[in-house]
């Protein structure tokens, strides 16, 4: 029995992977400062975000254009990884994610909704609305998709619905951009295809507060998380309240994948390649683990797209989403690909 | 205090709404087995699931210790109540160690971590079943019957009470089966841990339990100890077996027999019988046997196979009426098959049937008469 301490884990594997996607998340924001079409030194990044002094223009393409920006990617991707992570915890499926059930796309209904009447009427819209906005359509996607699943049990017919679901609101959103005042549809085009560009403080700080806080809470949820894996009624009987943990997944999940949605846009496939990707390093599903990692790859996958998105045919900025399924699509193939082996 | 640990008051369990079975009362003292028997689609995983709350009773409740169910928060539950069901783990990368320390959950601080001890238990319980060595197996590559037992360990390690298992043998073969009950029989009586569990095979069942509930229709059929439940009548009825018929005292099942008037006799004793009466069974031909002691194994088996067995009482000398029958039904056959049979004091008349069936030509030869010379 003392063989091995802790033989519940592997901790060497553990403590690699963390440290190596945590070098990798250092290494890319400084990659991301450093690049773009104004070339400025490490040196003055460096002093320009410590001190915030330095040449004006270089301290404001620094200070208001990148670094937001690059908290946006490692946060809202972060957010993104969560909540697959989530769907994926609460219908058992592994290609579960805010993208595919439609939720994504319900949210960016209600937002550019919001935003069409609040410019007619109000001229102004606020962070916390957007956020409203994002999350109540998300509820509501994922009202269907519940509904959906109820009526079929079939796993696969859930992520049809989704994607169902997912079209009729895109198509519904296209056309009340078609219908907007021209002035708006510039912004609203580029956000409803998913960007992290023209993020500004005043967003970083409310989406910061609602990722984090959100982040904290699951990690604290990963003991109830790790009994659900194992199926509602083998979690019930270690004493879990499955229906109002269910809840409070589908309230979590809705929040994340709403709030990344209302700051930038639908995002395709994080929220599935990076956890499984996460669970494959690791080599465990446990969500202590998982959740952290999931959240910390999350930024980096995302860090990492920003960088192709914005760079790979500059000037010309590609959307997030374009780059986000060039690498994530894959994986996902893979995923299924493998498990249906496993399978046989 | 009742004197009773677990039991049932007024239950009435189903779906939707819907009552499935009502009047379910139940009561067990500790440390005791009770199996539900009955056919498939009873309700006897509904009734199980009604008292491990995964399913929301009708009407009534149990009680743990007098302590009502229902109103138990699932937490206060967990530590008193594990259970072995028919749904599989869904987890992924899982090794078996994983799967069993899940049983610690009730008792881990908020993040779930295992403490040193947590630990340990998960090992005994492994050790338990015989386990150990499936630690670092992943889960989902294992055997049905490692499956099992490691499903059994992780109710171990959760230290409940009282153990609820649907279907725990399913799927496992004969070897694995009684190694799965007898772990939970040595758990039973050395710690007091109480048993519910439903099972298929009801000569195991007549074996390992305390108590026997027979689930059928829309009520409880039959409560009590195998004593009083395994009778041919209360068995039979229960499956509702008219092809075939269930053996009480040797715990099997026979199938139909043979239809049509019989134009067989054997003529047999002490279990020399046995193989002749399948023989003919799967032949599907219809025959007498006699004439058998009614204590004789081949009587058991001549009942539920033979169209008409000619019995007499144990130890009495073979009498008048008896023996006529039998002639006369020997009489109406085509052929006689003799099988060993020893001739003694009591029973030398089966001498007499013997040579009168010689005489008229009946006795196929073929039979073992050595045992016959010294008489």
């Amino acid at each position: 029995m003392a063989k091995r301490d802790n033989l519940s884990g592997k901790p060497i594997r553990y403590l690699a992977v963390f440290i190596g996607l945590g070098a990798a998340l250092i290494l890319l924001t400084i990659w991301s400062i450093n690049s773009g079409s104004v070339k400025i030194s490490v040196a003055d990044i460096t002093r320009i975000i410590l001190t915030g002094e330095g040449d004006e223009a270089q301290v404001n393409i620094v200070m208001k254009l990148r670094l937001p920006r690059i908290l946006a990617a490692v946060l809202l991707g972060g957010g993104l990884a969560l909540s697959g992570f989530l769907m994926q915890t609460f219908f058992g499926n592994p290609i579960a994610g805010p993208f595919v059930l439609g939720i994504s796309s319900g949210s960016k209904l209600f937002v550019a909704l919001t935003m069409i009447i609040a410019l007619r009427f109000v001229s102004y819209v606020s962070s916390f609305m957007m956020i409203l906005a994002a999350f109540a359509g998300a509820l509501i996607a994922m009202g269907f998709v519940l509904l959906a699943a109820r009526a079929i049990r079939q796993m696969s017919m859930l992520l049809v619905a989704g994607i169902m679901i997912s079209y009729i609101c895109s198509a519904i959103t296209e056309f009340l951009i078609t219908f907007a005042k021209d002035s708006d549809i510039v912004n609203l085009h580029s956000w409803s295809q998913g960007s992290f560009s023209g993020t500004k403080w005043a967003d970083v700080r409310v989406f910061a507060i609602v990722i984090l806080a959100s982040f904290v809470f699951v990690f604290l949820l990963s003991k109830p998380i790790s009994a659900y894996q194992m199926g509602e009624s083998y979690a019930q009987s270690m004493g879990v309240n499955v229906k109002r943990f269910r809840v409070l997944l589908i309230l979590l999940s809705s929040l994340i994948a709403g709030c990344v949605t209302a700051f930038a846009g639908p995002i395709s496939f994080v929220g599935i390649a990076v956890p499984h990707l996460i669970k494959m390093l690791l080599k465990t599903a446990k969500p202590i683990l998982v959740i952290p990692a999931s959240f910390l790859g999350g930024g980096v996958f995302c860090l990492f797209c920003d960088y192709v998105a914005r760079t790979a045919f500059a000037p010309v900025e590609l959307s997030i989403s374009t780059v986000t399924a060039l690498f994530g699509a894959p994986v996902v193939i893979f995923m299924l690909i493998s498990r249906h082996r496993a399978r046989e | 205090m009742n004197e009773y640990y677990f039991r049932t008051e007024d239950l009435a369990v189903g779906y939707n709404g819907q009552t499935l079975i009502h009047d379910i009362a139940i009561s067990i003292k500790a440390g005791e087995i009770l199996t539900l028997i009955g056919p498939n689609g009873s309700g006897k995983s509904t009734i199980l699931k009604s008292i491990t709350k995964h399913l929301s009773t009708i009407r009534g409740d149990s009680f743990i210790a007098d302590a009502s169910v229902s109103a138990m928060s699932y937490k206060e539950l967990s530590r008193k109540l594990a259970v072995v069901l028919t749904e599989r783990i869904r987890g992924e990368l899982l090794t078996c160690y994983d799967v069993v320390a899940t049983g610690r959950y009730p008792y881990t601080s908020t993040l779930g971590l295992l403490s040193k001890e947590d630990r340990e238990k998960v090992y005994r319980a492994m050790e338990r079943v015989h386990a150990r060595e499936l630690a670092e197996k992943d889960f989902a590559a294992i055997s049905d019957g490692q499956r099992q037992r490691i499903l059994l360990a992780r109710a171990i390690c959760q230290e409940p009470e009282i153990i609820v298992l649907d279907e725990p043998t399913s799927f496992l073969d004969i070897r694995h089966k009684l190694e799965l009950l007898s772990i939970l029989r040595s758990m039973a009586k050395e710690k007091g841990i109480t048993v519910i569990m439903s099972l298929h095979e009801i000569d195991l069942a007549q074996k390992i339990s305390d108590k026997i509930l027979c689930v059928r229709g829309e009520t409880i059929e039959h409560f009590g100890t195998p004593d009083e439940i395994f009778c041919e009548e209360i068995i039979n009825g229960l499956y509702g077996i008219e092809n075939g018929s269930y053996n009480i005292t040797f715990g099997s099942v026979e199938l139909p027999r043979p239809k049509g008037t019989p134009k067989t006799f054997v003529i047999s004793g002490c279990g020399s019988g046995i193989d002749v009466f399948r023989r003919l069974q799967k032949e599907d031909i219809p025959f007498y046997a006699g004439i058998l002691y009614e204590n004789d194994v081949d009587y058991q088996v001549a009942r539920h196979l033979a169209s008409e067995v000619f019995a007499e009482e144990p130890f009495a000398p073979i009498s008048d009426a008896v023996y006529e029958k039998a002639l006369a039904a020997m009489k109406q056959c085509e052929n006689v098959i003799l099988a060993k049979v020893p001739i003694r004091e009591q029973n030398r008349r089966i001498k007499d049937l013997i040579d009168t069936a010689r005489s008229i030509g009946l006795l196929k030869e073929g039979g073992d008469t050595e045992l016959l010379s010294g008489v």
